[in-house]
């Protein structure tokens, strides 16, 4: 693998449509009830969705997927035949979209981003210190370039919860800034880690303060705790990105990520993206799956829906 | 060679050709999940269920009953007449002299806890019988009118043995035949309301369904006899508005419990005066949905539609009036508005449906001319833009704002998918115009300020009082009204009270 010394800074991006300030997100804060949020999640995740809706909702689905390998022991060979899973998901049927994006830690980025070239399939990239953040800002910040000059068009950082949980939410939306601002051309993806962070009214919060702070993507997880995204989780980020879009006119997206392992599950994810915010967010430019196994269990419900009969695990690809 | 040249052998990735980009599906439509059917077992003939047998009416009447979703009948059912009226009330009589209040209370409970059983393992032709005969959308009739009918019968056959701790050092008896008179909003649920505390204390019962919905009514008649209850324990009789007040006038029955609007309410309470018969009423609402600006808003506007749009607004204790303090008037209607678009109006058997059909055309009739009534009074209407079925009764969830307080809409119970909504400035103003009604039988209080749902609930004069949340029922929480909602309690201990003689 080839030595990354380049150091060069990225363009500077778009000035932002909207004033980006602290205060801003903590006045357009209202509070979270648990037992009411819980109960229209779980609502929704009780839709029903048969034949022709199920089938569509599955290949949106996979086009939503960012398949992500963040593992110590990853190797171009793993990841490029991720890269393969995720730019042709099914060589049996070429009908089936490719995915979102694959995701990697930086140092597999060369590896995926030419791998990935010209096949519509986005290079994303972990990067701040992930999963805990707990490094030095400007170590970030220059890891955070790095992972973009090496190819990587998303970048998913984590937020500071140190600082979120000490209430310095200046220092918060600083970093966010700046990460967005060394991000240059990349989208940037905020993790709010919400297992971390306590409860729905420090989730909406956090999320507030994410957009504002310059967030293309706000998300759930890192997939490194116990406690990944959630319907009701995911459904308050929808609730403060439908806000934000009501105050600033920008869309932001959505990536919950951390536990979707299934086809069903996704399923739910996608109803509840439906019925919060529309038919206007039903894209992969707004809405992404973190998620490893879930392509294959959708890979599986496919064949199902088009056979009739559920295929043996060992006829579908392990990568 | 590098490590990706190994695994890419001659590049074999840039030669791979990708998956296309997604389709994107705009609008999405959900294909329609439609409840099966065919294991329903509804007769194509309903007889009188009297002394444990299910025989031919006296008055050798039927009458049919339909579906209100599609207009096509369903099934014939008996109309009972006087006679009717009397060969149950005696059956259910000579049942509680001979039977029912001999049999040793832990047995009363066992039969009780049969019907629970039994209510449960037939869940699901229940669930579509109901949402079949009633409108309301099968979820609805699935995952919260059956299992709380079960639960209710659990609930009372806990108590049937306990009942000295429920009534500490007070003798108590039963008071003989109770003749039970329930609404067609939530059929099943309502029977089970009446039936299982009256057993409980050892009555015996004469039940007459709504004439709309009779058939989880009987389909409940089925499930005591399979039950095998003493014959004549529980006795349910259908027929229309004629049959009930035969009902109520007959002088073999010891208490009326009647459920349905407050105009029949104060008919059933002249007749009974200087009887000495008992009487528990529950009758109409218009409840106040009471939002405050520091409420989580997005799910009071959750709370607001379930307390409007549940069951079409067939309930009585639907929150009718929204009260919302003006500062967040503006973001509070953008979102109703949006959440209100969002409601799946249609086939009541599909399980993604939110919104059913109107009950009956009397009833979508009556809807109809109080929402002309608001436009007429000059409040602004908005109705979703959904499209409505051709056949079949149904309209749209509907809700106005500017409202004035002197309103007919704002007075009368709508019973239906309206709400009105009204603005408030304090506290105060809040609490004194939501008292400002005939009625008191339920409220809403959205607030994340502990105190102050204390301090309303306590002076709200209404049955059940929800705080950041709506229309939550339980078989342990007595339910009821103030003024002209009723009174009487039903559910919990409160619910054996009106059932026992205390000494």
């Amino acid at each position: 693998m080839s030595e990354i010394t380049s150091n060069q800074q990225p363009a500077r991006p778009a000035p932002s449509p909207y004033r980006r300030d602290l205060s801003d997100a903590l006045n357009a804060l209202v509070p979270v009830d648990q037992v009411g949020v819980e109960e229209r999640a779980a609502s929704l995740a009780k839709r029903s969705l048969k034949k022709e809706t199920k089938v569509q909702a599955l290949r949106l689905a996979i086009s939503m997927i960012d398949l992500t390998t963040l593992e110590g022991k990853d190797t171009p060979g793993k990841v490029l035949a991720l890269c393969r899973k995720a730019i042709l998901p099914d060589p049996l049927d070429a009908s089936i979209p490719h995915v979102g994006a694959v995701c990697v830690y930086p140092n597999m980025v060369p590896v995926v981003s030419r791998a990935l070239k010209g096949s519509g399939v986005k290079t994303a990239a972990v990067a701040t210190a992930f999963p805990s953040g707990q490094s030095p800002l400007e170590v970030r910040i220059d890891e955070v370039r790095r992972t973009v000059a090496m190819g990587a068009d998303e970048i998913d950082m984590v937020i500071s919860r140190s600082a979120f949980l000490t209430g310095d939410y200046q220092r918060v939306f600083d970093e966010i800034a700046e990460v967005k601002d060394a991000c240059g051309p990349a989208h940037l993806k905020v993790i709010l880690e919400t297992g971390e962070l306590g409860s729905y009214d420090q989730v909406r919060k956090a999320s507030m303060i994410a957009m504002y702070a310059g967030a293309d993507f706000i998300k759930t997880s890192t997939g490194k705790i116990p406690v990944g995204a959630t319907l009701p989780v995911t459904l308050v980020m929808f609730e403060a990105i439908r806000d934000f879009h009501h105050l600033t006119g920008v869309r932001i997206g959505m990536k919950p990520a951390g536990g979707i392992s299934n086809a069903k599950l996704a399923l739910a994810y996608l109803v509840l993206l439906y019925e919060t915010l529309g038919a206007d967010w039903m894209t992969p430019d707004l809405f992404r799956l973190g998620a490893s196994s879930l392509l294959n269990d959708i890979l599986m419900q496919l064949r199902k829906e088009a056979t009739g009969a559920y295929q043996s695990p060992d006829y579908f690809t392990l990568d | 060679m590098t490590t990706e040249q190994i695994h890419d052998p001659q590049g074999a990735l840039e030669r791979l050709k990708p998956g296309p980009a997604a389709a994107l599906p705009v609008p999405w439509e959900y294909a329609p999940s439609r409840e099966a059917t065919d294991h329903v077992p509804i007769r194509p003939r309903y007889e009188l269920f009297v002394g444990g047998k299910f025989v031919a009416p006296r008055s050798g009447r039927y009458f049919p009953t339909i579906n209100p979703a599609t207009e096509e009948t369903l099934a014939e059912v008996a109309e009972a007449g006087e006679a009717d009226v009397d060969a149950a009330v005696t059956e259910a009589r000579r049942a509680f002299d001979k039977t029912w209040r001999k049999v040793k209370p832990s047995e009363r409970a066992k039969y009780i806890f049969r019907v629970a059983r039994l209510i449960q393992e037939k869940s699901r032709a229940l669930a579509v019988a109901e949402t079949l005969n009633g409108g309301k959308p099968i979820k609805e009739s699935r995952d919260i009118d059956v299992p709380l009918a079960a639960a209710h019968f659990f609930y009372y056959a806990g108590w049937a043995d306990k009942l000295p701790y429920a009534f500490p050092t007070r003798k108590v008896e039963p008071l003989g035949v109770a003749g039970q008179i329930i609404p067609w909003n939530f059929p099943l649920l309502m029977a089970a309301w009446k039936i299982a505390p009256a057993l409980a204390a050892g009555n015996t019962v004469v039940l007459k369904p709504a004439e709309t919905t009779p058939i989880t009514a009987m389909m409940l008649a089925e499930i005591f006899q399979e039950a095998d209850f003493p014959p004549g324990v529980v006795n349910i009789i259908t027929g229309a508005g004629e049959t009930g007040s035969a009902l109520v006038r007959h002088p073999q029955v010891d208490k009326i419990a009647f459920t349905g609007s407050t105009e029949v309410g104060k008919r059933i309470q002249r007749a009974l005066a200087g009887t000495g018969k008992r009487l528990t009423l529950e009758l109409g609402g218009k409840a106040a949905n009471i939002v405050f600006e520091d409420a989580p808003l997005d799910q009071a506007v959750e709370g607001i539609v379930n307390g409007i749009y549940f069951n079409q607004g067939h309930v009585c204790c639907a929150g009718s009036r929204l009260f919302v303090q003006e500062s967040i008037a503006e973001p509070l209607m953008r979102k109703l508005r949006a959440r209100v678009e969002t409601l799946r109006l249609g086939d009541p058997l599909d399980k993604n449906t939110d919104v059913g059909a109107i009950n009956s055309r009397q009833q979508l009739e009556k809807i109809q001319e109080l929402v002309d009534s608001g436009v007429a009074e000059g409040a602004e209407m908005f109705q979703s833009s959904c499209q409505l079925p051709s056949r079949g009764f149904w309209f749209a969830p509907t809700f106005f704002t500017g409202v004035a307080q002197s309103s007919r809409i704002a007075q009368e119970e709508i019973f239906g998918p309206v709400l009105s909504v009204l603005t408030f400035r304090t506290p105060e103003e809040a609490l004194e115009r939501a008292n400002n009604t005939p009625y008191g039988l339920s409220a809403g209080v959205w607030t994340e300020k502990g105190s102050r749902i204390l301090k309303i609930a306590q002076k709200l004069k209404a049955g059940v009082v929800w705080a950041n949340t709506y229309n939550k029922f339980d078989p342990a929480s007595p339910f009821g009204g103030y003024k002209e909602s009723g009174f009487g309690r039903e559910g919990g201990l409160h619910g054996l009270a009106p059932y026992v003689k205390l000494s």
